[in-house]
């Protein structure tokens, strides 16, 4: 691929989604855009290239940009996160939010929808203990595509297999030919939207949990502290953010701490301080 | 060592699965069908049964229920791993004391987070 189109597709990717597309991905560009080549009637990944270059057309650029940035994902994926939003985040928010009894969530990074479905079926296991509680999980993604297919809850044989155990498919799922799909009542427990994670998070409002997995990966040191700093606008300050393993807020943002011994989750810093002083 | 006893007829999915599993550390042993899987249990308990249910001589579900009835036999995690990918079987399986169910065709993914929801992995 010669460096002129690298750059060209990698500037489309940054500015749309905050994507950092580095040179040994290009196997990615090949194996992802290659498709898109075919189905707009074009030979090779050159001709999209140039069609891109010649035209910008918006809607090319989307598909583009969704090829690039969507992600595998699977029904609690490792499982630890979910765990602790079990065991811990959700009996201490119980106690704080008791006043008022409502709790939101963000999935920052819906994708297909695996991850707030899985913690609404956290949710729905332990309801009888959330009578009277308003709960509302949001899931976002820069990504039509997938949110379509997330809020449909359909999923393959072999999605389903994926951290999903076997006992909550049989009581969650209905089988439809080759595929399975969540229940109504598990679908009404998240709200899907599309959101860029670039954006301004003010109109999403405040959240008690955030979980913005495997995503800041991709983006550069700037973007991420930039993410991060503004989703500390919209956390509560008892508020618990949730990253991917192989994540970090370390030199990016003093505004959250991790929290000792429990892997991916990290709390607002004012949080962070007053459990120390009372610890 | 973890031992795993890979039940089914096939021995192309026998060897598959023993490739994978191998991998995960697990010490193997095969049986053909459900009677040469329980005469293995009789032997040695291994610490997990993967378990097709289509099978000659006595089936899956046969194998698993004489299993769950035999002393000792409460122990073993039993996977099932299977063609048979409608509600109806999963229910009779699990009921009958499956701890988890695979729908084939499965994958080193597959195997590997069912084994560890399970508590092997």
């Amino acid at each position: 691929m010669r460096k002129e189109d690298f750059d060209l597709i990698s500037n489309i990717l940054k500015e749309r989604s905050g994507l950092v597309l580095t040179e040994e991905k290009i196997y990615l560009l090949e194996s992802r855009l290659t498709p898109i080549a075919r189905k707009k009637g074009l030979e090779t990944l050159d001709d999209l290239i140039n069609e891109i270059r010649l035209r910008r057309k918006e809607d090319l650029l989307c598909e583009v940009t969704d090829a690039m940035t969507t992600n595998e994902s699977f029904f609690f994926r490792d499982n630890t996160p979910f765990d602790l939003f079990r065991e811990d985040v959700m009996p201490s928010l119980m106690e704080s939010a008791v006043a008022s009894k409502k709790i939101r969530i963000w999935c920052a990074a819906a994708s297909t929808g695996q991850e707030p479905y899985s913690l609404a079926i956290i949710l729905s296991e332990m309801e009888a203990k959330l009578n009277g509680w308003t709960i509302e999980i949001i899931g976002t993604d820069l990504s039509q595509k997938v949110l379509d297919k997330a809020k449909s809850g359909i999923y393959s044989q072999f999605e389903v297999q994926r951290g999903l155990p076997i006992k909550l498919l049989m009581k969650y799922f209905t089988q439809a030919g080759e595929m399975w799909q969540i229940s109504e009542k598990i679908r009404k427990m998240v709200t899907f939207r599309p959101y860029n994670l670039l954006d301004n998070f003010t109109p999403l409002g405040s959240f008690d949990v955030i979980f913005c997995r495997n995503v800041l990966i991709y983006f550069q040191q700037d973007t991420k502290a930039d993410v991060l700093n503004r989703m500390h606008r919209q956390i509560n300050t008892k508020g618990t953010l949730f990253l991917g393993a192989a994540e970090t807020v370390l030199g990016l943002t003093e505004k959250f701490k991790p929290v000792q011994g429990k892997r991916g989750m990290y709390h607002t810093a004012e949080y962070s301080s007053q459990v120390r002083k009372v610890g | 060592m973890k031992s795993c006893l890979i039940v089914d007829d096939s021995k192309v999915i026998r060897k598959v699965a023993r490739r994978i599993l191998e991998e995960l550390s697990f010490d193997i042993r095969e049986a053909v069908d459900g009677k040469e899987a329980l005469d293995s249990c009789h032997e040695m308990l291994p610490d997990v049964v993967l378990l097709d249910w289509n099978m000659p001589v006595m089936n899956g579900l046969e194998f698993l229920k004489a299993l769950r009835a035999s002393a000792g036999g409460d122990k073993p995690v039993v996977v099932f791993c299977t063609t048979e990918n409608d509600m109806s079987h999963i229910s009779a399986a699990i009921s009958a004391g499956a701890d988890e169910y695979i729908m084939k065709p499965f994958d080193r993914e597959i195997i590997e987070s069912k084994f560890s929801q399970v508590g092997l992995l």
